[in-house]
């Protein structure tokens, strides 16, 4: 115990060096602004962010990325109150309190309540995630290849079971993207693989920025262009001293629920499916469930800010967990840090917190940091924000098509993969109108040289036997949770039926 | 075309290149390798059979009419949806093309003034801040700052008194 009190510290000191914390404070800033906007969130502006971040070294690139974050998860607020359109989908929670507040003149109160439940939520899971992080870490030194293959396979189980998705198009996204990252030179022969139509701009892979750019950078603003065609209203926000006190004394009315829903949003938050959509909706239901007065929810209730905001800051400190332990994302933005670590040259997983403790501990410091740097920035320029809201969508999307093409370009400077990326963002918003999910298929063209690599190194390891998998005590876990999440819709759906045809039986 | 039909359309579009990732794998080793474990072809074999299951079953719930985009006859992308995506996706185009013949610069700054001044319809004196300003932010931070040099194409002499500059 004492030993992790003393990585902390040192951690935090790290955090604190000059250019970490001139990392954290730009982030957070970014990150808020990113999360405001209406369509960006922080997976956008992490996957489009993270070719400048070749500019410093890995420990503060991953603050600063995961700064962005933090901060994209408080943004999120500001749109859904002031706006009535979620600024990312992790913020959809928040509408539906903030809005009525916000319509009833009260915007400055539920701005702050999200700030401060957001602060809450992130408190709690980061000492959570101090706490926890270590011993999963040292629990996953065990793990072999059999054991990482069938963690992967127990990932994306967890979109099958609990994306909520179409399954065959949640399973064809998994496929499309772990195929992708084979195109190139086989990891174990060296043998060139997929290059269509012998371009030899194949021979290098497809790097994931190149799909994370696409879909989340293009995909993602046609999207938004589609559906809310740039036109949208602004609730104005007056901010006073008094209000700001009177909205400090109504913590107490919502701090228990806040709690209870930031634990719960930070364990939802490590699964890779779930992540912070879900655990955002979930606190909202507790709050509500708890309440003395659930019938206000809905219709203008503090609490029913403070609690899904609380809930998707927990949820993303959560998807951090298994990103750094086991070398798994949570979420499609730790997928795409993930990414990235492999970029810096780092091998996330177990082995990083021996090999590389200043670059974990740096990065747990500087959550502790971006999580008041944050709440300060948000709190003292909350008019700014939202005066940015009102940017009109006809400068802020060329400005990102822009970010994409050269963000697309930089990692290997060929115009094959910008052409790629402009593909898979066509390609991406087309599938996305079919309800075809597309976080599935970011995650696996990340994890996918290592699920291969883990998977034939296993079956090498047995001769060809599958059975390996189901051989070793941890494997075998992973395997049979994985089975019970893909059957779990299936089985959900027939005690439905059952259900229904008893209760239209007793009529 | 209703969102039904592009259903149908994307699904088999979806199975049609699994199967040429299919056929594309088997061109290398998809077998057992004596020694070395299964073939460099043998994943993304399997993975691209499994792309092609799934499509089938997506075409057999289209019959069926299980999924909620296979009953839906709405229009899948009505015209003023098509312009407002259209243009921006076009441009893009644009910008993309124009990079390999006239360099990155001098198209940034053509569709810049396209998007803003005929899309945004914005003031001049913005649109000429922004349609220089954004070219020159994306300079420094790229060519100067991450050292990676943009593509410029035959503009590239224009810019050997800024690399004098640069470098000196």
């Amino acid at each position: 115990m004492d030993s992790i009190f003393t990585l902390l510290a040192s951690g935090i000191l790290e955090a604190m060096q000059p250019l970490n914390f001139m990392m954290i404070i730009i982030g957070c800033t970014i990150g808020l602004l990113v999360g405001a906007m209406p369509g960006l969130g922080s997976v956008n502006g992490v996957a489009i962010l993270l070719p400048i971040t070749f500019l410093v070294p890995p420990t503060a690139a991953i603050i600063f990325l995961a700064a962005i974050y933090y901060g994209a998860m408080y943004g999120g607020a500001i749109s859904s109150i002031t706006l009535g359109i979620p600024g990312a989908s992790t913020a959809v929670a928040t509408v539906f309190d903030g809005r009525p507040l916000a319509q009833s003149g009260k915007a400055d109160r539920a701005l702050i309540a999200a700030a401060i439940a957001s602060f809450i939520g992130g408190t709690i899971s980061v000492v959570l995630f101090t706490l926890f992080a270590p011993p999963l870490a040292a629990f996953a030194l065990k793990f072999g290849p059999p054991e990482e293959f069938a963690l992967m396979v127990l990932a994306f189980a967890t979109f099958i079971g609990l994306g909520g998705d179409d399954i065959p198009k949640t399973i064809f996204s998994i496929l499309i993207g772990l195929v992708l990252a084979t195109i190139g030179l086989d990891i174990i022969s060296g043998q060139p693989r997929l290059i269509f139509g012998d371009i030899t701009g194949f021979l290098h892979g497809i790097n994931f920025l190149v799909l994370a750019i696409g879909i989340y950078g293009i995909g993602e603003m046609l999207w938004t262009l589609e559906t809310t065609r740039g036109e949208v209203t602004v609730h104005k926000v007056k901010m006073s001293v008094r209000s700001f006190l009177a909205s400090l004394r109504e913590i107490k009315s919502y701090i228990g629920t806040t709690s209870l829903g930031s634990v719960i949003g930070y364990f939802v938050g490590t699964l890779p499916a779930a992540g912070a959509t879900p655990a955002s909706l979930m606190s909202y239901g507790l709050a509500k469930t708890f309440s003395s007065k659930p019938e206000t929810f809905g219709k203008g209730n503090v609490a029913g800010v403070a609690a899904p905001e609380a809930g998707n800051n927990a949820a993303s400190t959560g998807s951090m967990l298994p990103m750094i332990t086991l070398g798994i994302p949570g979420s499609p933005t730790t997928a795409i840090l993930l990414g990235g670590m492999i970029i810096w040259g780092l091998r996330p997983g177990p082995l990083l917190f021996t090999e590389h403790p200043e670059f974990v501990w740096g990065l747990i410091g500087s959550l502790y940091i971006a999580n008041f740097a944050t709440v300060l920035i948000n709190l003292a320029f909350i008019p700014v924000f939202v005066k940015i809201l009102t940017l009109p969508f006809t400068i802020l999307a060329p400005t990102i098509y822009i970010l994409c093409v050269v963000g697309g370009y930089a990692p290997t400077q060929t115009m094959h993969d910008v052409w790629l990326m402009f593909l898979f963002g066509i390609i991406g918003y087309l599938l996305r109108k079919l309800n075809y999910p597309v976080a599935p298929a970011v995650l696996a063209i990340v994890l996918g040289p290592l699920a291969e690599r883990s998977l034939r190194q296993s079956l090498l390891a047995s001769q060809g036997e599958m059975t390996i998998f189901i051989e070793r005590p941890i494997s075998l876990v992973c395997i049979l949770l994985a089975i019970a999440l893909i059957s779990y819709p299936t089985i959900q759906k027939l005690i439905k039926r059952r259900r229904a045809q008893a209760t239209s039986g007793e009529k | 075309m209703t969102v039904r039909t592009t259903e149908l359309v994307a699904a088999i579009v979806c199975a049609l290149c699994s199967i040429g990732l299919m056929v594309k794998s088997a061109e290398l080793n998809i077998g057992w390798v004596a020694g070395k474990g299964p073939g460099p072809g043998a994943w993304p074999f399997w993975l691209s059979s499994g792309m092609l299951l799934v499509s089938v079953i997506t075409v057999y719930r289209w019959f069926r009419k299980i999924t909620p985009e296979s009953r839906n006859l709405e229009i899948f992308i009505t015209r003023d949806r098509l312009v407002v995506v259209g243009v921006s996706a076009g441009s893009i185009l644009f910008l993309l093309v124009a990079t390999h013949i006239v360099g990155i610069y001098f198209s940034l700054f053509l569709f810049l003034l396209f998007y803003l001044k005929f899309v945004g319809r914005h003031s001049w004196p913005l649109t000429i801040v922004l349609m220089i300003g954004i070219p020159v932010f994306i300079f420094c931070l790229f060519e100067w700052a991450l050292k990676i040099p943009l593509p410029k194409s035959f503009t590239e002499p224009m810019f050997y008194p800024i690399y004098d500059l640069m470098y000196s």
